[in-house]
């Protein structure tokens, strides 16, 4: 426990530095978007020139850049991300309002490509080059090729429109008052064709990898080992090859979520899921910078965090990482 | 070589598929002149009814063939440019890096990390909304988050290189180090940070068509995702107009993909047999 604990330890203080780095971007973009947080106060509540003096001076805008960074992080070190215009609610809110419907839709899409992406990877890798193999490997490539928006309207067109067995849009059906597992059920049939859309696509990574790895486990001396015992062919790939294969799988999860974070952007807006990305769209609409960046700066932190969860299962899974460390 | 480079199927499918794109993206305003946004017949024209309009007309009576010829010309500029830009940015900050060593390494590591950590999409988002849309903002905003991979490959490489004997030479002639990094080692350790380039290139041209398909594209372009979103607003009547420039999109990328991992292999096979 105390290998994990360590390992822990060292990617916090790593976390830290990083998501620092990503503060002082995001306050370098703030800086470069034209206009303030005075400016867009006073465009939504109106006010003359004296009363945008008085706010300048009131929010420390009026000092030098070095003074307002450090009011930024300030600000950020109380969990208070500022105010958005658009929405005339503290940014905090409204971010963490919309997250876990994102965490949701990402979480779901993974967890297809990840399981859908292996188990066809354990196929095409069972016997690599044959035809098998190929048809999946280019197979996945083409679906990997697909720009998600445009599988997401395809997916509508045939299941909403046409057949009609789907929702088309939405997380769940507008002011129906359900509750308890009826309302479960509900969003769950409302995310089907936004999770199809986002874990179709990024299926053929994990089945690549999956095959990749096989590849090189079917090399080894241990499986050679194996079949020279007459071990069933089956039980050789699942046992031996797949599962030595699996773990390098478990990396590619977390190096993915921020792909995935910025792939749901673009699916929650066609399907009009009420998640982070809607409102990073949202946000653009109604020119809300400051908005905008605390959306980068809250995927940024879930993405650290995400992290730091699958290196400590891959810690628990594999007794070789960070054993020969010392911290 | 050529004939390493074309062994598989795929590969042959996949560098047939980009000579053609290129041809059309060259064609496009021989075949085509004038602006392709301009209105060419009666809207909502049907494929393969006007022999004018082969493709037919979109919403505002656009004549889709064109806009397909010039689109193609906004995807494989904005691919290459990003590609460029990110293996360029990439690979020069990986070497300082990798041949650096020590504080420098760290700090420019972080900032790698920290790169990483955003999604990339959001942040291009967030640079389009911020600069404004036009192509090269466009081409900067993929940049800005595909860097990150050459970045890494190159220190890698970078880090094995360094202690090799010839830079050990070269320190002894007394080069300066920076000349040491530039022009002794960052040549040797592009080849593996140039076998990223396709995947850098399918990906730049997904990103653009995403952010055109959300409105943050070049206004005075045609873009294949822009045609997406404009075709959407007529998805039940007329799904024909966002289907079609989506396909062009899938092979564009799928032949990209192709032939890359075609270039990959047959390198991998040269450097087998010699």
């Amino acid at each position: 426990m105390t290998r994990t604990l360590r390992l822990v330890r060292r990617r916090l203080v790593g976390s830290v530095f990083v998501l620092l780095i990503v503060v002082v971007g995001s306050f370098l973009m703030l800086q470069a978007a034209p206009g303030d947080a005075v400016d867009a106060y006073v465009v939504s509540m109106g006010g003359d020139a004296g009363l945008v003096e008085s706010l300048r001076h009131a929010w420390g805008l009026d000092q030098s850049a070095w003074t307002r960074l450090a009011n930024y992080l300030w600000a950020l070190l109380h969990l208070d991300l500022g105010w958005s215009v658009t929405f005339s609610r503290p940014i905090r809110d409204v971010v963490l309002e919309r997250l876990p419907n994102t965490l949701l839709l990402m979480g779901s899409a993974t967890a297809l490509s990840f399981f859908l992406g292996s188990a066809l990877g354990i196929v095409a890798g069972a016997r690599p080059g044959s035809l098998r193999d190929r048809l999946l490997s280019t197979g996945s490539l083409a679906l990997y090729a697909v720009p998600s928006f445009w599988l997401a309207l395809v997916l509508v067109i045939v299941f909403a429109v046409d057949l009609r067995w789907l929702p088309i849009a939405g997380i769940e059906t507008i002011a129906s008052s359900k509750t308890g597992l009826a309302r479960v059920t509900d969003i769950a049939w409302h995310l089907v064709l936004p999770i199809s859309a986002l874990g179709f696509i990024y299926l053929a990574l994990y089945l690549r990898m999956m095959r990749a790895g096989m590849a090189e486990v079917w090399r080894q001396d241990f499986v050679l080992a194996a079949r020279a015992r007459g071990l069933p062919r089956r039980r050789i790939v699942l046992a031996h090859v797949a599962r030595n294969a699996l773990l390098p799988l478990v990396t590619m999860l977390g190096l993915q979520s921020a792909q995935m974070l910025g792939g749901s952007v673009v699916i929650e807006s066609v399907f009009s899921v009420p998640g982070l990305g809607r409102l990073a769209q949202e946000a653009v609409a109604g020119r809300d910078t400051p908005l905008l960046l605390g959306i980068i700066l809250v995927s940024a932190v879930t993405v650290v965090l995400i992290n730091l969860a699958v290196d400590i299962a891959y810690a628990l899974l594999d007794p070789r990482v960070g054993a020969g460390e010392v911290a | 070589m050529r004939r390493r480079f074309l062994q598989t199927p795929e590969a042959v499918a996949g560098t047939a598929i980009l000579v053609l794109l290129a041809a059309m993206a060259l064609a496009a305003p021989l075949l085509f002149p004038g602006d392709p946004l301009r209105i060419a017949g009666p809207a909502l024209t049907p494929p393969f009814q006007d022999w004018a309009l082969p493709l037919g007309t979109d919403r505002l009576g656009r004549d889709v063939l064109a806009e397909l010829f010039h689109g193609a010309r906004t995807s494989l500029v904005v691919g290459l440019a990003a590609a460029a830009a990110s293996l360029a940015v990439g690979a020069v900050i990986g070497t300082l890096a990798g041949f650096a060593g020590g504080l420098a390494d760290e700090a420019l590591m972080r900032l790698t990390d920290a790169f990483q950590t955003v999604p990339g999409f959001l942040l291009a988002l967030a640079f389009v909304s911020i600069v404004g849309p036009s192509l090269s903002v466009v081409v900067a905003a993929i940049a800005l988050s595909a860097w990150t991979g050459p970045a890494r490959i190159a220190r890698a490489e970078v880090l094995s290189i360094r202690e090799r004997d010839f830079v050990a030479g070269a320190r002894v002639v007394g080069m300066h180090p920076l000349e040491i990094a530039f022009r002794e080692v960052l040549p040797n350790a592009l080849p593996p940070v140039l076998a990223l380039s396709s995947i850098i290139v399918a990906q730049a041209i997904l990103i653009e068509a995403a952010l055109s398909f959300l409105g943050l594209g070049d206004p005075n372009r045609v873009t294949w995702g822009g045609m997406v979103a404009e075709g959407r607003t007529v998805l039940r009547t007329a799904p024909f107009l966002s289907i079609v420039p989506g396909i062009a999109l899938v092979v564009t990328v799928l032949g990209v993909y192709l032939a890359g991992e075609g270039a990959v292999e047959g390198a991998a096979v040269r450097k087998g047999l010699s």
